[in-house]
């Protein structure tokens, strides 16, 4: 089973449709306890960094997850579930992330530029188990104002350009996370959720 | 590179996909169906729309529960960005939307009248949630006012002040509607368009006279918009989003074209 993390963030449910769309065996799991039964784990993340940290530590959820992530079990987080694997972020000072890559979230601060990036943004892709099957320079949707600057090169999995190159994706072992929203990202996003699903052979719902 | 999105925009009135041949009509009763908003919103998904808003122009509580099942049942089968606007009035009903499966909520004369709502959905739910949409119409050689009431009621502010004050108060993103270009298919408002996009910080998408492929490359190039919303030319067949996408790769303007998946 696969736990979609319901910690009070949005776009909870655009997630659980695309998820079982690709026939994984997904549930909304607010309860910690839940994690036990669980294969992998997908975080969401819509909001404020200081605001989606504080959900997680409220509900008792914040703890188990880094032991999730220590334990280097499946995960995917996406937006700002992905910025939270980080140490902190530029939105919320003082406010710390779970630090599991090294590194800060920074905002866009290119002059000139509009933010939030709105759309879709071009991928430029390294090597990974999440990419397998995907058009080489992909296009996927992104809706963020910031992002995370990884400290270690090698956890970067794909770049994306936006005023600035920055890490769309890192992943390290069986931990990875996105900027942008698969769920939202049509055939490409459905692809990279149907990799996820397929590397954690025990979250495929019954056929 | 960040694309420019292309965006068909579904009128949606007692469960069905409506368009009012001009500006304000659909109130009177001018309007033509066109069809299911979910089988349209699949057809559009399939031609590669960017993003999809849906626009209930009943704005009544019956509405409100029609539009909730739109959006769930199409939230089900296209997993793209999809708008909701029309009669939001309070973060509750942002909430239930949001619920159903929308990304982004619309909302236009309700802000005028309450513009802490605009600050009160960003904080609860995030800037880029909260859409502005704006009914511009010229009313004197360098002016645009805000209308409202499909386009009868004007409300007294420049265009581009209230954009700009929507954007500080929280808007993530502003849609312009040009009441003079709305329906006529002679091409959108580039200067009006152009004012705004340069005045605020977020991206501005640009609505109301589509008619031709030319319109969409003049407004996304001089009008300096980030995106372009139409509803007629894509619901009577004139193109197709990829027709619109193709175009645009061949005028230099940065589109996703179709990609294909293995696996």
């Amino acid at each position: 089973m696969l736990a979609l993390i319901d910690y009070g963030s949005g776009n909870i449910h655009s997630v659980i449709n695309a998820l079982r769309r690709e026939h994984a065996d997904v549930e909304l799991i607010s309860d910690p306890a839940r994690l036990a039964d669980a294969e992998g784990v997908v975080l969401p993340g819509v909001g404020a960094f200081g605001d989606c940290v504080q959900g997680l530590q409220s509900r008792g959820i914040w703890e188990p997850i880094a032991e999730w992530l220590a334990a280097d079990k499946p995960f995917l987080g996406i937006c700002v579930g992905y910025q939270m694997l980080f140490d902190e972020s530029e939105e919320s000072p003082g406010v710390r992330g779970f630090g599991f890559f090294p590194g800060k979230v920074k905002r866009f601060g290119t002059p000139g530029l509009k933010v939030p990036q709105i759309g879709w943004n071009q991928l430029d892709l390294r090597s990974h188990p999440l990419w397998r099957g995907l058009p080489v320079r992909p296009h996927v949707y992104f809706v963020h104002s910031y992002f995370p600057a990884p400290q270690v090169d090698a956890d970067v999995t794909a770049f994306s350009t936006y005023g600035e190159t920055f890490a769309a994706s890192a992943a390290r072992g069986r931990v990875a996370g996105v900027q942008f929203h698969p769920e939202k990202s049509q055939a490409v996003g459905l692809g990279i959720l149907r990799n996820f699903i397929a590397s954690v052979p025990a979250s495929a719902a019954a056929r | 590179m960040l694309t420019k999105r292309v965006i068909p925009c579904l009128d949606v009135h007692d469960g069905k996909v409506t368009r009012g041949v001009q500006f304000g009509r659909a109130e009177d009763g001018g309007l033509r169906n066109v069809g299911d908003p979910v089988e349209l919103a699949i057809r559009y998904n399939d031609q590669g729309a960017d993003e999809m808003v849906f626009f209930d122009i009943t704005a009544s509580a019956h509405g409100r529960s029609t539009m909730i099942d739109v959006i769930q049942r199409t939230a089900a089968h296209c997993f793209m960005p999809l708008t909701v606007g029309g009669g939001i009035r309070k973060t509750e009903d942002m909430h239930a939307l949001l619920h159903a499966g929308a990304d982004k909520v619309s909302i236009n004369s309700s802000a005028i009248a309450t513009p802490e709502l605009i600050s009160a959905g960003a904080e609860k739910f995030g800037s880029q949630c909260i859409v502005v949409s704006i009914d511009a119409k010229k009313v004197a050689p360098d002016r645009w006012e805000v209308f409202v009431q499909g386009g009868r009621k004007a409300t007294g502010l420049d265009a581009v002040a209230w954009a700009t004050e929507a954007v500080q108060r929280g808007a993530g993103e502003i849609v312009l509607n040009s009441i003079d270009a709305d329906g006529t298919k002679a091409g959108y408002d580039l200067v009006i368009t152009r004012r705004i996009s340069e005045a605020v910080g977020v991206p501005v998408v640009a609505s109301g006279g589509a008619g031709k492929l030319e319109h969409m490359v003049e407004v996304l190039d001089q009008g300096k918009a980030d995106a372009v919303l139409a509803a007629s030319i894509f619901h009577f067949g004139t193109y197709t989003v990829s027709d619109v996408k193709r175009y645009l790769a061949e005028h230099n303007l940065p589109v996703r074209l179709p990609e294909s998946v293995g696996v």
